[in-house]
């Protein structure tokens, strides 16, 4: 089975600070990594590997220096790897980005699966996968937290509707993104990332792409215009409640009814 | 020398000095937590429990108990294992825990002042939010750090940093008449006649109340990586440390563990590990201001692990691949715990190239007296903690094999040139294992110290010495 990953580069702290004046997201340029719901994915891929051959490749949207999450997935087991980098990319919203991947995609050669993290931890908007899909025209599930079977012509996997869990066949090919913990992903390896040191990274500018129309990719592809960024209120307000258990379960009750929780 | 049956009128006075009848408890209220630490090998309940929140308040009750001869044991968290907390000669137990709070952080001296009842994460999260580093880290993180300082405990990162004396600037303590004395300071050298403060380092509670520290800070390194090595055996795991040591890198920490221990964590945790292939690891971390910096310290060690058959070097980089295997590591102790129906511990210290002898002389006693040991710990440093598990033995023949396997593991201890405890500390447990491997004028000279601190001998009877 021939596999593509998604993956991304994120900030490498999870505490992600807001310049309450400028509204600009403070990054240090050096502490990166990838995003952790994509280890489940790469995880996925390697796993999928091991027990039916194949290979795995990843692709990756970002500037040059993207190329160490590349590595890492390298270090895990994925065998093949590529950069989607141009300033003209730069800028993108979900959608734009959804389109470059899709047309890194094709470039990337033979597919049956392409897998995806949930979401990203500094984006969050968990649809980059699923409209990815929508332009390669190739299904998808989203939320996947198992894979019950590898078939001949497609997988059997759970899908988690939150109320309810589903069990759904997905033809082949077709992208499927994970939830977290399908896996646990394991840790790069040492021996691996030496070995694959020196392997080629394939990089793809803009002027590779197969559909190549201005309109539709970076800033100028993108309609989600962000107005303005700022960090999320902080409400510390507290308040001590204290009786019997009765008693505060009472107070508690009517709090929650007076402020309409339930 | 005789104490003092403690009274309904002593109680009342207390309650008179304290002025809180929350803070003073007497007969039934107290919790039966008081009686014993988290390994609970030693039981007695207290007469009275205090718990302070100021020096003053500390000072006010030892002056009481001094004039009337009555026992006084200090309390942290509780999470001791050799019964230091526990008053076995009844009397107050003095509860610190209240006493948490940071005084001062002196960002041009590079210190921390805080109150003893902090505990210790609270406070390396205050020090890493102000960039800042306290090395001293023990595997139990609510421990408080007055409790850290009475054990002198040593923690993971001893291999590079150092123990907590090492970074107790100044103490304020409070002795047993209830005088107050400061001990040390904000000073970085000090030749100013005996090191006072460092007798307290590691007293365990016998010499004076401590009631505010000063603790040295570093600069938090910007980056830690940490690998995590997997071993077909453990005797290959801990044969490769020696190597490791020798090569100059410097680690922080040197861990070792076997998968057995490793499963009792997952079932505990209820979380996976995140590799399956070794029968023992090693883990190693390293800090620095960079990834890079961090890759060029690492290789040499990585290239050896492989030499002396490591199956690989897994790479740790990220918070949520740390979180993976230290926060197992972390739980080793609880985890060993909930696999038997008992334990006692062994906390020996070697010196670090005779680690691997203990390791295969704690397999070999295992199957001679067949009885069920664990063992992880910091290789690094030399200081293993063994733990002995009862399991289905009756408490005669549990008693018995226990025991025999003590003596054996303290005398092959002596042998190596090492010492009864790394970091747990002596307290009522290993008071006789510290007598047998201690010479006498060492003992004599102890107790000459504890006399002319503690006359009446109020403060923690009944430990060490």
């Amino acid at each position: 089975m021939n596999i593509i990953v998604c993956i991304k580069q994120v900030p490498g702290s999870n505490k992600a600070e807001v310049d309450p004046v400028t509204g600009v997201l403070k990054r240090d340029g050096n502490d990166t990594k990838m995003n952790p719901y994509d280890l489940y994915a790469v995880e996925t891929a390697v796993r999928l590997k091991e027990q039916s051959g194949g290979k795995v490749s990843v692709i990756t949207m970002g500037p040059p220096s993207a190329e160490s999450v590349i590595r890492e997935a390298f270090a895990m087991g994925a065998d093949e790897g590529f950069i989607l980098t141009d300033r003209k990319f730069a800028g993108a919203d979900v959608l734009a980005t959804s389109y470059t991947i899709s047309q890194g995609i094709k470039m990337a050669g033979e597919y049956d699966l392409i897998l995806c993290g949930k979401q990203t931890t500094d984006g969050d908007t968990a649809q980059v996968g699923p409209e990815i899909s929508e332009y390669l025209n190739i299904p998808c599930i989203a939320n996947v937290t198992s894979i019950e079977e590898i078939g001949d012509k497609g997988l059997t996997v759970l899908m988690d509707m939150q109320t309810a869990i589903e069990k759904c066949f997905i033809e082949y090919p077709c992208l499927v993104s994970v939830d977290k913990d399908i896996f646990l992903p394991r840790l790069p390896s040492y021996v691996k990332m030496k070995a694959s040191k020196d392997q080629k990274i394939n990089f793809i500018t803009y002027e590779d792409l197969p559909d190549k129309d201005e309109t539709k990719v970076g800033l100028n592809g993108s309609p989600t215009k962000v107005q303005r960024i700022f960090p999320p209120s902080v409400n510390d307000k507290r308040e001590l409640f204290s009786g019997t258990a009765e008693e505060m379960t009472e107070t508690v009750l009517t709090k929650l009814k007076e402020n309409k929780f339930i | 020398m005789s104490y003092k049956a403690f009274e309904k009128t002593d109680y009342e006075n207390l309650l008179k000095i304290i002025n809180d009848d929350e803070r003073v408890l007497y007969g039934e209220e107290i919790n039966e937590e008081y009686s014993h630490d988290e390994l609970g090998g030693t039981h007695s309940v207290p007469d009275a429990v205090v718990k302070a929140l100021t020096t003053e308040e500390v000072s006010a009750v030892m002056k009481y108990a001094y004039d009337n001869v009555i026992p006084v044991t200090v309390r942290g968290s509780g999470t001791g294992l050799v019964g230091a907390c526990v008053p076995v000669m009844g009397g107050i137990v003095l509860d610190m825990s209240g006493m948490n709070k940071v005084l001062e952080l002196d960002e041009e001296n590079l210190t921390i002042t805080v109150e003893p009842g902090m505990l210790l994460m609270e406070l390396a999260a205050y020090v890493e939010e102000n960039g800042f580093f306290y090395p001293p880290d023990p595997g139990e993180k609510t421990a408080t750090i007055g409790g850290n300082i009475s054990t002198n405990a040593g923690g993971m990162r001893a291999v590079k940093y150092g123990v907590t004396r090492d970074y107790v600037r100044g103490l304020t303590v409070v002795l047993p008449n209830g005088e107050v004395l400061n001990l040390g300071g904000k000073v970085v050298k000090n030749s100013s006649g005996f090191d006072l403060k460092n007798l307290i380092v590691g007293s365990e509670g016998l010499l004076a109340v401590i009631t505010k520290c000063v603790l040295k800070l570093m600069p938090l390194p910007k980056k830690t990586v940490s690998l995590l090595i997997p071993f077909k055996s453990l005797h290959a795991a801990i044969e490769t440390v020696p190597k490791i040591i020798r090569s100059k890198a410097i680690p922080t920490a040197v861990e070792f563990m076997e998968r057995e221990v490793i499963k009792d964590s997952e079932t505990y945790l209820g979380t996976a590990f995140p590799d399956k292939s070794g029968d023992a690891y090693l883990i190693l971390k390293f800090d620095g201001n960079s990834k890079q910096e961090i890759e060029s310290l690492y290789d040499n060690v990585a290239s050896i692990c492989l030499e002396n058959g490591a199956m690989d070097v897994l790479i740790s980089d990220t918070d949520e691949r740390d979180e993976s295997i230290w926060k197992p590591r972390g739980s080793f102790l609880e985890a060993i715990k909930s696999s038997t129906t008992y334990m006692d511990e062994v906390d020996i210290v070697v010196p670090r190239n005779r680690i691997a002898e203990v390791v295969k002389y704690c397999m070999e006693i295992s199957e001679q007296i067949k009885i069920r040991i664990k063992s992880f710990g910091h290789a690094g440093d030399g200081n293993l903690h063994i733990y002995i598990l009862k399991d289905d033995l009756s408490d005669t023949e549990w008693e018995k094999r226990m025991k025999a396997a003590m003596k054996l593991l303290y005398e092959k201890a002596r042998e190596l040139g090492g010492k009864v405890s790394g970091e747990h500390g002596i307290g009522f447990a290993k008071r006789e294992y510290l007598h047998e491997s201690s010479h006498k004028t060492e003992m004599e000279l102890m107790r000459g110290i504890k006399a002319v601190f503690d006359p009446k001998n109020i403060l923690n009877p009944g430990k060490i010495v």
